[in-house]
């Protein structure tokens, strides 16, 4: 259960003179748990960023299951594994919750580039994206526009549509941003009934969140890594109360 | 509660035929009894509709905005004149479908390149594309004709029965065959996974990405085949028109079946049916009113659907028939 999953080995990136991440050595072992905090700015999205191939390293390597994916595009890295959800809502507006899911189901069959038959007698795919939806309690939305779902159910499609690529690896960017504290609850209930199949990383600013899910905590400061470890020796550790903990209670 | 299988008709009722898909083809049939003087200019609007369809996969569902589509159409028009002019290759089905041949591979190529750019970037080059093209077949007048226009075009009898004829009655029927079966693979296409992932890439290209589409391969799949389609346009136009001129790669029919294609209603199909019917009456109309401001109407038309009836001529009776279902519960 421990052998890693995904790591990045000594990943930089520069914007001319700005390096937003400096040497990042990361390990994410299978089945894992595991948050990535720190203050904003610290480089957190950059890395997800990074491992995802939004964006190319400028040195570095990023190993998945012991091959080498530095040189590989987003679309080849998604079909190897790797799903992520957005801070930002980065969903399909006009359709329908069912079309958003299911369109990553059918590019994860290897069926979206088909032209010659309706996607109506591929029911495997709608069937496999309403029980995915009915898992989140989303069955009764399947029908609507996703726009006109509430904000929160809008973030909870967002991790759907990620788990549709039946990933190995998922990557979750602030899942709970922008909900109110009071609903983020769901969000976290369905953080942590996720298959144990799935090895998660999850970046977030609510501390509650993260101690409750995470049982392995990366702090990012400044784009490098301050400290890791197990969020007991997190929650003690003195710098990252300095730099971060003592952030949010000035925030 | 949803059921699988209420989620399963979802998808099948949205590509199910409906009752009014074949008013187009009822009104085109009668088209022909009622105007049998007006079936030139019938032929023209029905090689418009092929032309607006081939644009409404690359724009309407795919969400490519194009200035240049006219290059695909000129590249069918040319090909098609000229096998006929110089290679004496007058059989018209197979000059048509080598029209649409020419331009698939013209679009798939110029798509290779294109399609790695993408907003205005890619609009500018769309543009330069066809302008470049029309000003290569200007340069080449021995094999084009240049300004002048590719002249000696003459086509075979249809099928060995039908002759041509100055009124137009043979490629009248001739075109609605073939805008008939480019309607069918169209519609074929944008009921497919395939038709649901150009959407995909027209709501969210970044989450496409991200969920793994070979975005940049579907884009230029699609390029092609809306060139070949454009190419069939251009070559029935060829043909029923005997002659081709610069004009077909002009930088104002890539902008007019844009505008014809917004009027109608983009990534709805029968938009393009609905656009190229109303600009081309009404053109031909406010023509013999006012020679000289008729493009005042056309443009005032477009103002007002632009903003009042966005979703163009079609989103109106959307409107229409949510406001009567919720009329009546």
């Amino acid at each position: 259960m421990s052998d890693p999953v995904l790591q990045a080995v000594g990943l930089c990136k520069n914007f001319g003179a700005l390096e937003v991440a400096h040497n990042i050595d990361f390990t994410l072992k299978r089945g894992a748990r595991h948050a990535l905090i720190g203050p904003n700015g610290a480089g957190k999205t950059t890395f997800i960023n990074l491992i995802t191939g939004v964006l190319m390293p400028s040195s570095g390597q990023i190993i998945l299951n012991g091959q080498d994916i530095t040189g590989l595009g987003q679309a080849e890295r998604s079909r190897r594994g790797i799903a992520r959800t957005f801070q930002i809502n980065q969903l399909f507006r006009g359709l329908t919750v069912l079309e958003n899911v299911v369109l990553a189901i059918a590019e994860r069959q290897g069926i979206a580039s088909s032209m010659f038959r309706p996607l109506s007698s591929y029911s495997e795919v709608t069937d496999e994206a309403m029980e995915l939806l009915s898992n989140f309690d989303l069955n009764e939305d399947a029908l609507r526009r996703i726009d006109e779902l509430p904000y929160g159910r809008q973030r909870l499609v967002e991790i759907v549509i990620a788990l549709g690529q039946r990933p190995s690896v998922l990557l979750l960017d602030e899942p709970a941003a922008g909900i109110p504290s009071s609903e983020s609850q769901h969000i976290l209930d369905a953080a942590s009934a996720l298959s144990s199949d799935i090895t998660v990383l999850i970046i977030e600013h609510d501390m509650e969140i993260v101690f409750s899910i995470a049982d392995y905590i990366t702090v990012l400061v400044s784009g490098a890594v301050l400290t890791e470890g197990e969020p007991e020796a997190i929650a003690a550790d003195e710098r990252v109360r300095a730099v971060y903990l003592g952030e949010v209670d000035r925030g | 509660m949803i059921s699988d299988a209420e989620s399963r008709a979802y998808f099948s009722q949205r590509s199910r035929l409906k009752w009014w898909e074949g008013l187009p083809w009822a009104l085109s049939v009668a088209a022909f009894f009622v105007l049998p003087d007006y079936m030139a200019f019938g032929t023209q609007v029905l090689i418009t509709i092929i032309f607006a369809l081939s644009l409404d996969l690359v724009v309407g569902f795919a969400g490519v905005v194009t200035l240049g589509h006219a290059a695909y159409f000129g590249v069918g028009a040319y090909t098609a004149g000229m096998v006929s002019a110089h290679l004496g290759w007058t059989e018209p089905i197979s000059a048509l479908l080598l029209a649409g041949l020419v331009a698939a591979i013209v679009g798939f190529m110029s798509g290779a390149v294109l399609l790695r750019y993408h907003g205005l970037t890619l609009l500018m080059l769309t543009l330069a594309t066809a302008i470049c093209l029309q000003e290569f077949a200007n340069v080449n007048e021995d094999v084009t004709g240049g300004f002048d226009g590719l002249t000696g075009v003459s086509f075979a009898p249809l099928l060995g029965l039908f002759e041509y004829d100055l009124w137009g009655h043979t490629y009248y029927w001739y075109s609605m065959v073939v805008l008939f079966l480019v309607f069918v693979v169209v519609r074929i296409i944008v009921n497919s996974p395939f038709g649901m992932s150009l959407i995909g890439i027209r709501e969210n290209t970044a989450r496409m990405h991200a969920i793994g589409t070979p975005v940049y391969r579907r884009l230029v799949s699609v390029y092609g085949v809306s060139a070949g389609i454009a190419g069939l346009a251009g070559g029935l136009f060829a043909e029923s028109n005997a002659y081709v001129t610069l004009d077909v790669l002009s930088f104002s029919r890539s902008g007019t079946i844009l505008i014809i294609l917004i009027l109608g209603g983009v990534g709805r199909l029968y938009g393009a049916f609905a656009g190229a019917v109303v600009y081309l009456v009404l053109e031909d109309e406010l023509a013999k009113m006012s020679p000289e401001f008729w493009e005042f109407g056309v443009g005032l038309l477009l103002v007002l659907t632009v903003m009042f009836a966005r979703g163009g001529l079609l989103g109106i009776f959307d409107r229409l028939r949510k406001v009567f279902s919720r009329a009546t519960p």
